[in-house]
């Protein structure tokens, strides 16, 4: 099956006809509505979801920026708080249930919307037809499906926050019963029915773009291009694909089992609940583990499929970046593996003091801790791509860097935490809190940064700005550790999470000043994000602009499409593939293209 | 370090075929989900034993014979005899729509010997039967709507289509809904 015939067979509903061969060499008419909106084009659809996601991210940031307030000046009041929120803030102090809406909001938004939909959902589009030599996604139709759902559950998202009685406000978890009635609290009425439709509309749009990526990177490869050619942000979205369309129908299960439970009686997750106000409820025989146990099932994954993409980015940007060859490249695939499968089997570890059987703890304990093993794979493999590499510090590559750093130190604690009987203290802690914001979300983040610099250039035909680039690389990583760092501490002497004033507990008093102090960091950080949404948007229109076609010497096959690739990527044929992703430094050349055929005196391939 | 297995070799399986593949893949996840907690739960206090309602017998000869039907027209279209290939499609989407209604006859059954399915007095096995089953149910209904839709196709004069990539991936979803129901039946009678 060739992409040709791919293209032909969506020629109903795509405004290019099939041309075969001559396909980019003249138009159609292109609206706007088609170009820019109800694109099908796998870039424009990278770049929506980019977009979307920034804008998530910075709602969601913003959010941070208002709990810490809470958290950082407990007995202070901010009239200007009643401004904007209104009666969520009344006397300028958010009230607890603001606080808890804010909180659930935030980690639901930057786990699904930011690091999920913003990350593989860009880069996943952005990255995979161009690297592998591909015209576009398999079914560019269901790719394009695959953002307007992610929009519609934005939408629904968004529009919870200005219902009376609040968004959701039991953690982004949802746990049951405060999930699954709606007398609970104010945040479980109205606001929790829009989570659940914004959630399923949000699994929905995962499993579109998923099928696709996996149909793409299997289906669509171009001649030549072997599995084991691909470059390593193909096989990371890959095995991220492969997790998201395993695990989300899962999550999609415990859903409708909550739905049943929330609106038509049933008992799936309740048993002997008594409400104040209420009185006690009928439902009997459920089981509010049974939740935990779906949501985990998918909520593991989740974290790899968050932080996959990162990976893959980071170790092509490493590579390129220091022009050397990516270390153990089958090593990086085998870990990738290792790490997709064992994602799957760890899942009670987020649930080791529900009164798990103990036997069954030190399982998951043992399959926990196996995960450090391709971890400290990767790690080595990143270290030793850099040393003695030439190495380039461009903006992009500093937070590849950043990434590995970060990894590394969110990683280390996993270790502790994957201990269940180190986890009977630190459980539902800032320690967690602290872990797996740098692990999993700050890294991440440095991940999709990393990617957003070093591919800018392909995206929009311009560069970002460097010098702004280093300023928010520098602020950030320093931030990123300011403000997580002494949350370790607080979670060691058992500070736990998602408390609304911590002044008034003997035991956590101490902290008043350190709270302070990371709440002020934290404005900062985001101060310092607005610099990058300036930096993006700036450069968009009035960055420098890119005048050769490879301008980081790079040998995958996205450099050698036109500065500006049009819908189809390539004029005239696809390049063909000779080699391996990364001979940089090979034979006394800088780097040698994957299209370049192998020569007869090249030393080994 | 680099194989050189080459990527083009000409049996290479359509992309939207393998799409269909990964997403029954993605169905069947779902449905291990639901499964494995109905074993978890009927291994906890109050679960209420009952019989299946006989009709589910019906509704899985129903659907045994609706893949045959979907086969053989499946083999019509492929052999261009687009009368019998459109008789065929009528007969699958019918009998898919005689399952449905079944299984909903099925739970009338269920109520009527006051056996809630949903409601303060439900008992989750009923509510687990319901909710499998109703799920399966509409999954059954997007086959439907889908074999619609190539049927209208197949009438339509200006489309005029000799890929037969559309029916055998519809075909593929069809023996698979039929495949899912067969587990759950065994599942519901001498698995769970």
């Amino acid at each position: 099956m060739s992409n040709e015939a791919v293209v032909h067979a969506h020629g109903a509903v795509t405004t290019h006809e099939g041309h075969g061969d001559h396909h980019h060499e003249h138009h159609h008419h292109e609206t706007f509505i088609t170009k820019y909106v109800f694109s099908q084009d796998h870039k424009m659809i990278a770049k929506q979801f980019l977009i979307t996601g920034m804008v998530w991210a910075v709602l969601g940031g913003l959010m941070s920026v208002l709990f810490r307030l809470q958290l950082g000046y407990p007995d202070a009041t901010f009239p200007w708080l009643e401004d904007i929120l209104g009666k969520w803030a009344k006397g300028g102090r958010i009230t607890p249930e603001a606080y808890y809406a804010l909180v659930t909001t935030h980690g639901t938004v930057l786990v699904f919307f930011v690091l999920t939909a913003g990350l593989s959902g860009t880069f996943a589009n952005f990255l995979i037809p161009l690297q592998v030599g591909a015209r576009d996604m398999a079914s560019p139709f269901m790719n394009m499906l695959s953002y307007w759902f992610f929009f519609a559950a934005s939408i629904v998202m968004l529009s919870s926050m200005f219902v009376e009685t609040g968004p959701f406000s039991g953690g982004w978890t949802a746990y049951p019963p405060l999930s699954a009635l709606g007398d609970a609290s104010p945040g479980s009425k109205i606001g929790m029915d829009m989570w659940l439709i914004s959630m399923a509309l949000f699994v929905v749009s995962s499993l579109l773009g998923g099928l696709n990526y996996i149909a793409t990177v299997l289906n669509m490869r171009t001649k030549g291009m072997s599995m084991t050619r691909m470059p390593l942000t193909i096989w990371a979205l890959f095995f991220t694909a492969v997790l998201g369309v395993l695990s989300f129908p899962v999550l999609f299960s415990g859903f409708i089992l909550l739905i049943f439970d929330r609106n038509f009686g049933t008992s799936f997750y309740l048993s002997d609940i008594f409400i104040n106000g209420v009185g006690a409820l009928p439902n009997e025989g459920g089981s509010a583990i049974l939740y935990q146990h779906l949501f985990w099932f998918l909520g593991h994954p989740e974290v790899y499929i968050i932080l996959l993409p990162a990976m893959g980015m980071v170790s092509e940007i490493l590579s390129v970046n220091s022009r050397k060859p990516i270390f153990g490249y089958m090593a990086m695939i085998g870990s990738l593996f290792a790490i997709a499968i064992l994602a799957f089997l760890v899942w009670a570890h987020h649930m080791f003091v529900t009164g798990l059987n103990p036997f069954l703890g030190s399982i998951f304990v043992l399959l926990t801790l196996l995960i450090a093993v391709p971890s400290a794979i990767k790690v080595f493999n990143w270290l030793t791509t850099l040393w003695r590499g030439n190495i380039r510090f461009t903006p992009g590559m500093m937070f590849a860097i950043g990434f590995v750093s970060l990894f590394i130190s969110g990683g280390l604690t996993g270790i502790w935490l994957g201990n269940s009987a180190l986890d009977i203290h630190l459980h539902d802690t800032y320690f967690v809190i602290a872990h797996f914001h740098i692990v999993m979300g700050v890294a991440s983040m440095f991940g999709m940064f990393a990617g957003i610099y070093h591919w800018f250039p392909k995206m929009y035909g311009r560069y970002l700005n460097n010098t702004m680039g280093y300023i928010h690389f520098w602020v950030t990583i320093a931030g990123a550790y300011l403000i997580f760092w002494p949350m370790h501490y607080e979670g060691l002497a058992g500070m736990p999470r998602r408390y609304y004033d911590y002044s008034i507990w003997e035991s956590f008093k101490q902290f008043a000043e350190l709270n302070r102090f990371i709440s002020t960091v934290a404005m900062i950080v985001f101060a310092v994000q607005l610099l990058f949404l300036f930096n993006f948007f700036y450069s968009i229109f009035k960055g420098r602009k890119v005048t050769t076609l490879n301008p980081w010497g790079a040998t995958t096959l996205e450099w050698t499409t036109p500065i500006k690739p049009g819908h189809g990527n390539w004029v005239g044929e696809i390049p063909e593939v000779h080699r391996w992703a990364y001979d940089y430094g090979k034979d006394g050349k800088e780097f040698i293209a994957q299209t370049t055929p192998v020569g007869a005196d090249e030393s080994h391939h | 370090m680099m194989t050189s297995a080459t990527t083009n070799e000409p049996k290479r399986i359509h992309p939207h075929k393998f799409t269909m593949w990964v997403a029954m893949g993605s169905i069947v996840m779902a449905f291990a989900g639901l499964t494995s907690a109905y074993i978890v739960k009927k291994n906890q206090s109050s679960w209420l034993e009952f019989d299946l309602p006989i009709v589910f017998w019906y509704s899985t000869v129903v659907i045994l014979v609706s893949s045959l039907t979907m086969y053989l027209a499946t083999k019509a279209f492929k052999a261009r005899e687009m009368g019998r290939y459109r008789t065929l499609m009528t007969v699958t989407a019918a009998l898919g729509l005689l399952f449905i209604i079944l299984q909903y006859m099925g739970f009338n059954d269920l109520e009527a010997r006051s056996i809630a399915l949903v409601g303060p007095k439900s008992n989750s096995a009923a509510s687990f039967l319901f909710v499998i089953t109703g799920l399966h149910m509409v999954h059954v209904l997007g086959g439907v709507i889908a074999l619609l839709v190539m049927f209208i196709r197949a009438y339509s004069s200006k489309v005029k289509s000799y890929s037969s990539i559309p029916v055998e991936v519809a075909g593929t979803y069809w023996h698979f809904v039929d495949i899912l129901w067969i587990y759950l039946f065994i599942f519901y009678n001498w698995i769970g």
